[in-house]
C-alpha cells in the first residue's frame, strides 16, 4: 500500500500544480482577486504533498520493501540504517523526487516570506514557480516513478546501494547541491514576473537578492562537498577534475555570482536591470542543462545516471519550454530594462560590471569545453575529450582579471571617476602582495615559479585590500560589531575566494605524489615527514569484506599519527573499493590509498603529500557563509 | 536585435543537444558491431579453476547473454532459453554481471541451465568493455567471433523468432 499511496501523493501535488499554473493566471486576466489569492495555498498544499510522498518512499526503504523496483535496485537489507535513508537519493528516480521536494520548499519560503510583496507580482511568480512545478512532477511521474513495482516475483534481497555512495558526503551532498540548484528557480520566477508585469519602477532587484545569496550559499557548500568528497573516496587524491557533471554545478555558481553583483548595481543604484534579469534568467537556464546533462546520459561521466533516451527527450523539451520561453520574454521586454549606459570609467560601477562580464564570458568558455565533445561528434561523428589543458589554459587567464578587481570593488566610490585617489589607496597593498607573493614562496621551497608568484600575490591582494575595507567600514561604524550585515558578508565572501585561490595556487604546484612498492617494517621519507608501514589485517563490517594496513606517521622521530587505509570488497555486488586514509592538518594532508597486493605481503601504496589543500574548501565554506549573512541582513532589512 | 541573440543562441545549442541525444542511441548500438569481442580472461562460475577467454566465441556461432541473479527480467527471458537452444545449433555462453558466485550457482541449479558456460564478471569490467547497459543484454558472435548484432532487454520469442533466430541462421549458412 504505502508505494502507491506515494504515487498518489505525487498525482495531487501534479494536479495541484497544475491549478496553481492557471487558475490565478485566469483571475489575473478576469480580475478576480480571490482566484489570485488561491496561488498561496496551493503552493502549500503542493509542497505538503511532496514531502508526505517522499516521507512514504523512506519508508518503502526503511521497511525493506524489495517489491518496489527503486527500493530492489538501491537498497539491501544488510546497510546500514542511515545509508538505508540516504540511499533514498542514491539513484536517478529518488535524487529526482528529493529535487522536487526541495524546489517545493523554496516555493513554500517564497509564500510564507513574501507576503509584503505586490499581490499581482507574487501571484505571478507563483504561477511561474507552478509551471516550473507540473514539468517537474509531469517528468517523475511519465518517466521515473520511484514507486513502481517488480510484480508478480519480486527478489528477496535488494541489490545494494553502489558503495562509492556509501559515505558521509553522499548522504549531504546532493541535498545541499540541488537546494542551490532549485534555489535559482526563485530569482527566475521573480525575473519573468518583472518582464512579463512590464513594471521597471518595483525595487525588484531589492526583493530578490536575498534569495540569490542564499541558494548560491548552499551551492558554494554543496559543490565543495563534491570536491572534498571526490578527494577523500575516490583514491585518486584530485579535488576537481572538470568532469562534465561538476561543470554542471559550477556554471550556476559562476554567473551566481555575477548575478548578486550586477542585482546591487540595480538595487542601489538602479542600473543594469536588463543585464541582471538576464543573469537570473542564465542561472536557473545553466542549473536545469546541468540536470539535463547528467540525467540525459548524453555525456560520459563518473556521476552521470543510467541512460535513458525517453528522459533525455522529455528534459530537453522541458528546457526548451521553460528558458527559450524566458528568453523570448527577454527579446520582447528586455529593452524596457536597459537604459543608456553612463560611466565614469574608473567607478564601482565599471569595475562590477567588468567583473561580471568576465565572469559571463569565462561561463562560457566553461560550458563550451563541456560541450565541444558533443559538438564534435554531432559533425565529425567521432570522439573526443576536452580535459585539464584546455580549461587551466582558457578559464584561468579570463578568471585573473575578476580576482584583481574583486577587493578593488569596494575600495573604490561609486560613480565618481577616482582613478589617481584609487592608486594612492593600494598603491601599497599591491606593492606588498607582490613581495609577499614572491618571497612567501621562496622561503619555504628556495625556488621561484612565476604562476605559483602570481597565484599567492593575487590570493594576498585580495586579503590585504579586504582587510583594509574592514578597517575603514568599522572605523566609520565605530567598531568590527557595528557592520552591516551585507558588508560583513562581503567581507568573509572576499577572504574566502583569497584563501581558496592560496590554496588551490600551492596544492596544484607542490604536491608531492609517490606510487611505491612496500613491506611492513618499511618506511619512507616525504616532505620531511616519515611514513613507516606497520602491519596489514583483515577487517570486516557490516556488509563487506577487506584488508586494513596501518602507517605510521611521524615528524623527527614522534608519532603524530596513524593511518589505516583499507581495500574493501563490497559483499552483495562484488564491487572492490579503495578506503584512503588521510592525516588532515591546516597546513598540509598526508594521503595514503593502498594498491593491489603484489604477493609476499608486499603491497603497492599511493602517498600523497598535499600542502594547503583544506584551504580550498575552507575558503568555499567562507563564501557560503558570506552569502547567507548577507542573506540575513537583507532579510531583516526587508521586514522594516 | 540584441535581446533575441539569448534565444538566438540557445535554440542552435537545442539544436545540437537534441542531435546528441538521437547520437548517443546509435553509438551504443553501433560501435562493437563489426568488431572482434574485446579481449578477457576470466573464471567461470561453474569452475573457479577454468580460465576462459575470448577465444571460446570462434569456430561457432555464441549467443553471449548477460545475465544476473538479482535482475528480475532475466527470469523471464530464461524459460526462453531453456526452450530455444538445444534445438538450434548454437553455444549460448552466459555473462555473469555483478554478482558473486555462491548466488549465480543457486540461481542455475534452482532454474537450470541452458548455458555451455557462464563467465563470471564479479566486478563489471568485460560488462563495461561490452557498453553493457543493463542486464538482460545479448550479443550475436559469429564463427571468427566477430560482434554482429546487440540486444539490449530481455529476448522473448518474438525477439528470437524474428530477429536472433534468422540471424544466426543467415550466419551458419554463410
Amino acid at each position: 500500500m504505502v508505494p502507491e499511496i506515494g504515487e498518489f501523493c505525487l498525482i495531487v501535488a501534479f494536479c495541484l500544480a497544475v491549478v496553481q499554473s492557471t487558475l490565478p493566471l485566469a483571475g489575473l486576466y478576469r480580475k478576480k482577486d480571490h482566484w489570485i489569492a488561491m496561488a498561496r495555498p496551493l503552493a502549500l498544499g503542493q509542497c505538503f504533498f511532496i514531502t508526505l510522498s517522499f516521507v512514504l518512499l523512506v519508508i518503502c526503504f526503511l521497511q525493506n520493501d524489495f517489491s518496489v523496483a527503486y527500493v530492489a535496485r538501491n537498497s539491501n537489507s544488510s546497510l546500514p540504517i542511515f545509508y538505508q535513508v540516504s540511499a533514498v537519493w542514491g539513484g536517478h528516480e529518488g535524487s529526482l523526487l528529493l529535487w522536487t521536494l526541495l524546489f517545493s520548499g523554496w516555493v513554500m519560503m517564497v509564500t510564507l516570506c513574501s507576503r509584503h510583496l505586490p499581490m499581482h507580482f507574487l501571484a505571478r511568480v507563483l504561477i511561474i514557480l507552478g509551471w516550473i512545478s507540473c514539468g517537474f512532477l509531469l517528468f517523475l511521474l511519465a518517466t521515473s516513478s520511484p514507486f513502481q513495482r517488480y510484480l508478480p516475483d519480486y527478489p528477496l534481497d535488494g541489490r545494494d546501494l553502489n558503495p562509492l555512495l556509501q559515505d558521509f558526503g553522499l548522504i549531504v551532498h546532493p541535498p545541499v547541491l540541488y537546494m542551490g540548484y532549485v534555489g535559482f528557480a526563485i530569482p527566475f520566477a521573480f525575473a519573468l514576473s518583472v518582464l512579463w508585469g512590464n513594471e521597471n519602477d518595483l525595487p525588484w532587484a531589492k526583493w530578490m537578492r536575498p534569495w540569490v545569496l542564499v541558494a548560491f550559499g548552499f551551492l558554494t557548500v554543496g559543490i565543495a562537498l563534491g570536491s572534498w568528497w571526490a578527494y577523500y573516496e575516490l583514491g585518486w587524491g584530485g579535488w576537481w577534475f572538470w568532469d562534465p557533471v561538476e561543470n554542471a554545478s559550477f556554471m550556476p555558481w559562476l554567473v551566481g555570482i555575477a548575478l548578486i553583483h550586477s542585482l546591487m548595481m540595480s538595487d542601489k543604484r538602479q542600473m543594469f536591470q536588463g543585464w541582471s534579469l538576464l543573469l537570473a534568467i542564465l542561472t536557473f537556464a545553466l542549473s536545469l542543462l546541468g540536470a539535463f546533462l547528467v540525467r540525459s546520459g548524453i555525456l560520459t561521466s563518473v556521476h552521470a545516471f543510467a541512460n535513458d533516451p525517453t528522459r533525455g527527450i522529455f528534459l530537453l523539451e522541458f528546457l526548451g519550454v521553460v528558458v527559450g520561453g524566458s528568453f523570448g520574454l527577454y527579446a520582447r521586454r528586455g529593452k524596457r530594462f536597459s537604459m543608456p549606459l553612463r560611466l565614469e570609467w574608473c567607478s564601482r560601477e565599471t569595475v562590477i560590471l567588468l567583473s561580471t562580464v568576465f565572469l559571463a564570458v569565462s561561463t562560457a568558455t566553461v560550458l563550451l569545453g563541456t560541450l565541444f565533445p558533443l559538438f564534435y561528434e554531432v559533425c565529425t561523428g567521432q570522439k573526443l575529450s576536452v580535459g585539464f589543458p584546455y580549461f587551466n589554459s582558457v578559464f584561468i587567464p579570463l578568471m585573473l582579471p575578476v580576482l584583481l578587481l574583486i577587493p578593488i570593488g569596494p575600495i573604490i566610490t561609486w560613480g565618481q571617476n577616482q582613478g589617481k585617489e584609487l592608486i594612492q589607496k593600494v598603491q601599497w597593498i599591491g606593492v606588498l602582495s607582490v613581495v609577499l607573493g614572491a618571497v612567501i614562496p621562496w622561503v619555504f621551497t628556495r625556488a621561484l615559479s612565476v604562476s605559483v608568484a602570481l597565484g599567492v600575490s593575487l590570493g594576498i591582494w585580495i586579503m590585504l585590500g579586504t582587510l583594509k575595507t574592514a578597517y575603514q567600514k568599522s572605523r566609520q561604524r565605530g567598531g568590527v560589531f557595528k557592520l552591516s550585515k551585507g558588508a560583513l558578508g562581503m567581507i568573509f565572501a572576499h577572504l574566502g575566494m583569497a584563501v581558496s585561490i592560496i590554496g588551490i595556487t600551492i596544492v596544484s604546484h607542490y604536491q608531492i605524489e609517490r606510487d611505491v612498492v612496500m613491506k611492513p617494517g618499511q618506511s619512507l621519507e616525504i616532505a620531511g615527514e616519515e611514513i613507516g608501514f606497520e602491519k596489514m589485517q583483515r577487517t570486516e563490517g557490516e556488509n563487506y569484506l577487506g584488508y586494513q594496513g596501518h602507517f605510521g606517521v611521524s615528524v623527527a622521530g614522534k608519532k603524530i599519527a596513524e593511518l589505516t587505509p583499507e581495500k574493501r570488497v563490497y559483499v552483495v555486488q562484488g564491487q572492490r573499493l579503495t578506503e584512503t586514509a588521510i592525516d588532515p592538518g591546516f597546513w598540509r594532508d598526508i594521503y595514503i590509498s593502498l594498491g593491489e597486493s603484489l604477493g609476499e605481503e608486499s603491497w603497492s601504496v599511493r602517498l600523497y603529500y598535499k600542502p594547503l589543500v583544506r584551504w580550498i574548501w575552507l575558503g568555499a565554506l567562507m563564501m557560503a557563509m558570506g552569502g547567507l549573512i548577507a542573506a540575513w541582513g537583507r532579510r531583516t532589512k526587508g521586514g522594516n | 536585435m540584441r535581446f533575441l541573440l539569448p534565444l538566438v543562441i540557445f535554440a542552435a545549442l537545442c539544436g545540437f543537444l537534441w542531435k546528441g541525444l538521437s547520437l548517443t542511441d546509435k553509438t551504443l548500438a553501433s560501435t562493437l558491431i563489426g568488431q572482434s569481442a574485446p579481449a578477457f580472461q576470466l573464471n567461470t562460475v561453474e569452475d573457479p579453476n577454468r580460465w576462459v577467454s575470448e577465444d571460446i566465441f570462434r569456430g561457432k556461432i555464441t549467443l553471449l547473454n548477460v545475465w544476473a541473479s538479482w535482475c528480475h527480467s532475466c527470469q523471464k527471458e530464461h524459460e526462453v532459453w531453456m526452450t530455444v537452444v538445444k534445438p538450434a545449433d548454437i553455444a549460448l555462453v552466459g555473462l555473469n554481471y555483478h554478482d558473486t558466485r555462491e548466488e549465480a550457482g543457486r540461481w542455475l541449479q534452482s532454474h537450470g541451465n541452458p548455458y555451455r558456460l557462464n563467465i563470471l564478471d564479479e566486478r563489471g569490467r568485460l560488462g563495461m568493455d561490452y557498453g553493457v547497459t543493463g542486464t538482460p543484454e545479448t550479443f550475436v558472435i559469429d564463427k571468427n567471433g566477430v560482434i554482429r548484432y546487440r540486444h539490449v532487454g530481455p529476448v522473448d520469442r518474438e525477439v528470437w523468432d524474428k530477429k536472433l533466430f534468422p540471424l544466426v541462421e543467415a550466419l551458419q549458412k554463410s
